[in-house]
């Protein structure tokens, strides 16, 4: 099963290393990390996904928790909550493809931020699934490169 | 990402550094300031360019600051001064080979929670990054093998990280912890403020035991038929043997122990059934098998322990009681985890079953009467046993005997592999604190440096090494560390010529093909002995035996290394192969 954990971190040297460290040397796996300083910079915000049965993921985040720089473990992917990616992709853009290429870009919300004579770099954000759905779409007319960030996410806001 | 830079600042760990002005001192003089603070009396340590500041000051300081012959014997050396004194042990080391040198000591006290802060000198910070002379990135390097450790980029930090290196390694599931410090820190000045308690946001080990989880242990051992308590290293560090003996003995539980937890409770207590495990009692393994309730004290379910997963203690409801969350189902599911120190647990789980009207002594006793008898046929059918051989000197004769003759009351530490087992099943330890044995790592090497630390702690106790002749050459140059202080150590060296365990495995497992564990080459030990000024003794017969373990402890100014030569291809018995069930022993 996957999951999505929210690590808060000191934000000291080495501090992310651990966490790595962790994750290889124990055998656990990372599909995806993405890390940046919160409101608070002295804390940085983690977001990991990883996949293991009910007891992996128990082992992963006790492990995390028991490292002295993290300051709190969450799997919020054990309630509801949004998860962002995004995706920068560098299309072949020759006559016959640019319109293709625009259209498929617009169904999906993103936009053209880099133009060469040969190539559209666009950008897409979204939930991992539709970063894929994109991908999968574009594929075949011609992707030359593309880097995605990683997922970050948060648990919803209560409703009350 | 800015955190990964090497900065200095201060990044918000220190709550408990205020900010106020205050005169600054030196660095290396801070550092002892702090040792001492912190009731360092003994340092093991080999010194080298970047430490020489802290060497300077330790001249003129309180601490015994002891040169040993090699880092990894520092290491070793501190842990065993740990281990036998439930004191923070030190290792000083310098940067690149020096700390290098010192990781397997460091892997070894991380594996058995041993609490220990090990410094480290490290190039200046203008040249880390730059492979400059003698440096090595020692904090990368023991990450996974230390508690957590540092790199003191910014002088004022100084102070505040060894406090904390201190309280880390001996609270919560202690460890070790490394403090790496740059040349300049320790040239430069640094503040001292005033050392209050420390507190770490990240860092909260839960050491009360929850009430609720305390009834349900409690309930259960109120229904079983068949308990069992297996113990293991935590009730030795968290010095609760007191009060686990007084649950053994009032609920009449039979007791198992790990090779860490040896001593935890008296091995001459006709309720304790010795080691469990791969060379375990038949007993212990038996019981562990068959027990409707296993409480787990201190233990972590190592693979040495548990043989095949699936199969152990099927029929059992498991109690888990253990500091450290990461340890509870991780290798075998628990029913009822108890996370706290365990000596809480313990007090709390006596205090309620003492309060409790359904528990009654008496009553107790007489409900597992039957177990206790079945417990007792296991062992009266297979107990501990070997074979006499005549003039043949038997390893096991030669524990038994250095326990006769030590009256049981001995220091005693292990090298690594057939030593190390007849060992823990041939001395009966009946007080914590008296085996000192790299469990987890199984270190070759340990026993040596580990019982001069025993020995600087406790100058007037009998410490032994019983050692393998592969093991002993590991760390033999020690030797003139013990000569140099006075730390009279007797080293029992059950010479068969081989690397016996690992031998043990070819015999049973690869059809006697015994690759590269025939050692043809050994020092003369005796020889060996008088060239580090050290008494040597040989027996070479068993009637020899006895004599030269008293002509060995009547010496008490001297090392003396005894050189018994026994049966060449000797096995440990019983055996549970790797990977099998507990209750597939080999018996002979
Ligand atoms: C540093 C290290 N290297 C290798 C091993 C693997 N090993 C385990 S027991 C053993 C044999 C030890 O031989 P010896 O000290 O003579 O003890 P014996 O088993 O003969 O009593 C070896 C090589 C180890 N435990 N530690
Ligand atoms: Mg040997």
């Amino acid at each position: 099963m996957k999951h999505t954990l929210s690590v808060l971190l000191r934000n000291k040297p080495g501090a992310l290393s651990r966490v790595t460290g962790l994750f290889s040397g124990r055998g656990f796996n990372i599909e995806s990390l993405c890390v940046a300083e919160t409101l608070d910079p002295q804390v940085s915000c983690l977001t990991l996904v990883t996949r293991g049965n009910e007891q992996i993921i128990e082992q992963i985040m006790k492990q995390l928790h028991k490292l002295i720089d993290v300051i709190k473990v969450s799997d919020i992917s054990e309630g509801e909550y949004v998860e962002r990616e995004m995706v920068l992709i560098r299309m072949k853009a020759e006559a016959g493809t640019r319109a293709e290429v625009l259209r498929v870009i617009d169904i999906f919300r993103g936009k053209v931020v880099d133009v060469s004579p040969t190539s559209y770099t666009v950008e897409i954000t979204g939930s991992e699934s539709k970063v894929r759905a994109v991908i999968d779409i574009l594929r075949p007319i011609g992707i030359k490169e593309i880097i995605r960030t990683g997922t970050v996410a948060m648990a919803r806001a209560p409703k009350k | 990402m800015k955190q990964l830079t090497l900065r200095t600042g201060k990044p918000g760990v220190h709550n408990h550094f205020k900010e106020e002005p205050m005169s600054k001192i030196k660095g290396a003089k801070a550092i002892v300031q702090c040792l001492v603070e912190e009731g360092v009396d003994t340092i093991f340590g080999f010194p080298g360019g970047v430490i020489l500041d802290l060497y300077d000051e330790l001249m003129d300081s309180p601490i015994k600051n002891l040169l040993v012959r090699h880092e990894q014997g520092a290491v070793h050396a501190a842990d065993g001064y740990a281990r036998a004194s439930g004191k923070v042990g030190v290792a000083l080391l310098t940067s690149g080979p020096g700390a290098t040198n010192g990781v397997t000591g460091i892997a070894t006290a991380y594996m058995d929670s041993i609490p220990m802060v090990v410094l480290t000198g490290q190039v200046p910070r203008a040249l880390i990054g730059n492979d400059a002379f003698q440096e090595v990135d020692i904090v990368g390097i023991t990450r996974p093998c230390t508690k957590h450790n540092y790199l003191v980029s910014n002088p004022d930090d100084l102070v505040p990280v060894l406090r904390e290196a201190f309280y880390l390694a001996s609270s919560g599931r202690p460890g070790p912890v490394l403090v790496d410090m740059p040349k300049d820190v320790m040239a430069s000045l640094v503040a001292y403020p005033e050392k209050t308690e420390i507190k770490m946001q990240t860092y909260q080990p839960t050491v009360e035991p929850h009430p609720g989880q305390v009834a349900k242990a409690c309930k259960a051992m109120l229904k079983a038929k068949r308990p069992v308590l297996y113990v293991g290293g935590g009730v030795i560090l968290s010095n609760s043997s007191k009060e686990l003996t007084e649950l053994a003995e009032k609920t009449q539980i039979p007791v198992t122990m790990t090779l860490m937890g040896l001593g935890a409770f008296p091995g001459t207590n006709p309720l304790s059934m010795g080691m469990l495990g791969m060379h375990g009692s038949y007993a212990a393994n038996m019981m562990v098998a068959k027990s409707d309730l296993l409480i787990a004290v201190g233990a972590r379910f190592d693979d040495r322990i548990t043989g095949r997963l699936d199969t152990f203690a099927q029929e059992a409801e498991i109690i888990h009681i253990d500091i450290d969350p990461t340890s509870i189902s991780k290798n075998v599911k628990v029913d009822i985890p108890l996370v706290a120190d365990c000596k809480n647990a313990l007090l709390a789980i006596n205090a309620w079953l003492d309060s409790s009207a359904e528990f009654d002594k008496a009553a107790f006793a007489e409900k597992h009467k039957v177990w206790i008898e079945q417990v007792q046929e296991w062992n009266a059918k297979h107990p501990l046993s070997y074979q006499d051989e005549g003039e043949i000197i038997k390893p096991q004769y030669v524990i038994e005997t250095i326990n006769r003759l030590t009256g049981g009351d001995a220091i005693i530490t292990t090298e690594v592999g057939q030593n190390q087992m007849w060992t823990a099943q041939f001395y009966k330890f009946n007080q914590p604190r008296q085996l000192l044995t790299s469990g987890g790592l199984g270190t070759m090497g340990y026993g040596l440096p580990a019982a001069i630390g025993a020995k600087i702690a406790f100058p007037d106790k009998t410490v032994i090494d019983i050692a393998g002749d592969g093991s002993i050459q590991m760390n033999i140059q020690e030797l003139a560390t013990a000569k140099q202080y006075g730390a009279a150590v007797k080293v029992a060296i059950l010479n068969n010529g081989y690397l016996g365990m690992v031998r043990q495995w070819q015999e049973l497992f690869y059809d006697k093909r015994y690759s590269g564990t025939p050692m043809e080459v050994t020092p003369d030990f005796v020889e060996l002995a008088k060239a580090y000024g050290a008494v040597g003794l040989r027996a070479r017969t068993k009637s020899e035996v006895e004599a030269v373990i008293k002509e060995a402890l009547a010496i008490n100014d001297k090392v003396v290394i005894m050189d018994f030569v026994i049966k060449r291809e000797e096995c440990v018995f019983p055996m549970i192969p790797a990977g099998r069930s507990t209750t597939e022993m080999l018996l002979a």
